[in-house]
């Protein structure tokens, strides 16, 4: 291949990239605008936290109290060298509140509800139903995609909060229970050192992001799917690693804005 | 008969959808060339021809899901314009679509599948709603089916479910598209009935989309038959049946090989397995 060619077809994939990105936002300009008129008929929305959030709080909170027992037996381990093993409480809340909870939470919904959305999306897609609604004259964004999108941005912030505080029970049943942690201190440490705000509020606002990003991945991809079963196999798949990616991404981002020293 | 001209099936003022002049490809292959239709009201169409012949490209057409190229799409007179949303949407609460498998929406039962467009597009209260619900069933003779999950009915079933579903709103226009494709005999029977029966007691106009030849001239009023991107004949199906061109009657008389060639075009096989010099 001669650099001429190199640089036509770099070109073009840049081309191509810029549409798709183009026309991904323009699709989640759409999807907002349409969330609105969804909230007109809130069982529709209702329903789907229902799916989508009731659906993935056992692995949710299973994950969180597996994410709360290591944490515990590793602060522990690490704090007591230095003498401040009472503050395992304050280490473990901060951990999962502001970082652990939020992400952890939105790779598990990629994997658990967002997969679910983009096969469903897709597959109603290859089995012509989202054109026949088209054809009944029903918006498929307005009657399928919006109640999702906004279920999503809903369930996640509630999914990111149960596994924090399952996180933080398990934690208390490993360091004060089983260890033998002063219970006062593992407690009161963590109700001084956490700020409402500050960590419980920036984590809510990750959820929520992680939320939106993620759901509207999953609907997107399932959206824009081949209708045939490889092309809804590979919108899966595309689905949790686009999702997983964009989290810990966004992570960064927006641990970068939250809490750097000033 | 003639050929490719426009249709003298109706009177003006009697067409309800004209396809004028329309051109329409997916990415560089041609589907429809130049095509012009009338279709008069109250009557059943049949378009027929071989798979790929830009049949079902033309319900799609009509229904505004896609755009022509060229030419226009009128229905009852106005414009199929896909680019107004609102008007195309208020076009299409005049029209009915069955899709070739039904395109029922797994997630609901046979009665909320039928109730959906109505509770979608009217104010009507639940006890009315389920009035009509029942009564379209009745009709296509799954009133029983009503509770049924869509998991557990047939075929043949959803492809009726389907139908009710398509005629809850009373519309102008009822397109099918393949709707003997996988069916049963006796399924095929009545559907055939169902779709004839349907037309004569609402007074809609019916276009089936199909090669199935025998099936589709028992019940149309008139018949179109398209090859390769165009109307190659069309007429009431005993002229169609009557007609000595090549191509018309190696369709309906099923002949293996004629003008449609039984190969796709490649070398001589003689020179791909490498035995002649």
């Amino acid at each position: 291949m001669t650099v001429p060619d190199l640089a036509a077809d770099l070109g073009r994939k840049c081309i191509d990239l810029l549409a798709r990105l183009g026309h991904a936002t323009l699709f989640f300009v759409d999807l907002a605008r349409h969330m609105f008129a969804s909230l007109r008929r809130p069982y529709l929305t209702v329903a789907q936290v229902h799916a989508i959030g009731n659906r993935s709080l056992i692995i949710i909170a299973a994950s969180g109290a597996a994410v709360g027992l290591v944490l515990a037996l590793q602060g522990h381990l690490i704090l007591s060298r230095y003498g401040q093993a009472e503050s395992l409480g304050l280490l473990v809340a901060l951990s999962l509140v502001r970082e652990l909870g939020p992400v952890l939470t939105a790779l598990l919904y990629a994997g658990r509800a967002g997969t679910s959305l983009t096969a469903e999306i897709g597959l109603m897609k290859a089995g012509e139903q989202l054109v026949a609604m088209e054809m009944m004259a029903v918006d498929p964004r307005v009657r399928v995609l919006a109640p999702r999108f906004l279920a999503g941005m809903l369930a996640m912030p509630m999914l990111g909060a149960v596994f924090s505080a399952v996180g933080i029970l398990a934690s208390y049943v490993v360091g004060v229970l089983m260890i033998g942690v002063d219970e006062g201190q593992f407690w009161s440490q963590m109700q001084d050192g956490t700020d409402v705000i500050k960590d419980v509020g920036n984590g809510v606002i990750k959820t929520l992001v992680f939320g939106v990003a993620t759901t509207f991945i999953a609907l997107y991809v399932g959206y824009e799917s081949k209708a045939t079963p490889e092309g809804v196999a590979l919108a899966t798949t595309r689905t949790v690693v686009i999702s997983s990616l964009t989290v810990l991404f966004l992570d960064f981002v927006l641990t970068a804005l939250m809490f750097t020293t000033p | 008969m003639s050929q490719t001209q426009r249709t003298p099936v109706a009177r003006a003022d009697d067409v309800l959808v004209s396809i004028q002049d329309v051109t329409f490809g997916y990415d560089t292959r041609p589907v429809l060339s130049r095509v012009s239709l009338d279709f008069a009201r109250g009557q059943l169409i049949a378009i027929m021809g071989s798979s790929g012949c830009g049949k079902t490209t033309l319900l799609r057409l009509i229904g505004g899901v896609i755009t022509p190229q060229s030419g226009r799409i009128l229905f009852s007179g106005a414009t199929v314009d896909t680019a107004d949303r609102a008007a195309l949407y208020a076009l299409r609460r005049r029209m009915g679509m069955l899709f070739q498998f039904g395109a029922l929406f797994t997630d609901l039962s046979v009665y909320d599948n039928v109730a959906f467009p109505l509770r979608e597009h009217t104010r009507l209260s639940e006890a009315m709603i389920r009035d009509i619900v029942l009564m379209k069933l009745d009709s296509v003779g799954l009133r029983g089916a009503a509770a049924l999950g869509i998991a557990q009915i047939s075929g043949g079933m959803a492809r009726r479910v389907a139908l009710a579903r398509a005629v809850a709103l009373d519309p102008e226009i009822i397109m099918y598209d393949e709707p003997f494709t996988g069916l049963d005999p006796i399924a095929l029977g009545v559907t055939a009935n169902l779709i004839r029966r349907l037309n004569d007691a609402t007074g809609a106009t019916s276009l089936i989309v199909s090669h199935d030849v025998e099936e589709c001239f028992q019940i149309c009023d008139y018949a179109y038959l398209m090859s390769g991107g165009r109307v190659i004949a069309h007429g009431h199906p005993e002229e169609l049946k009557a007609s000595e061109e090549p191509e018309v009657r190696q369709f309906i008389r099923g002949e293996p090989d004629g003008p449609v060639k039984f190969h796709y075009p490649a070398a001589p096989i003689a020179q791909e397995l490498g035995v002649s010099p």
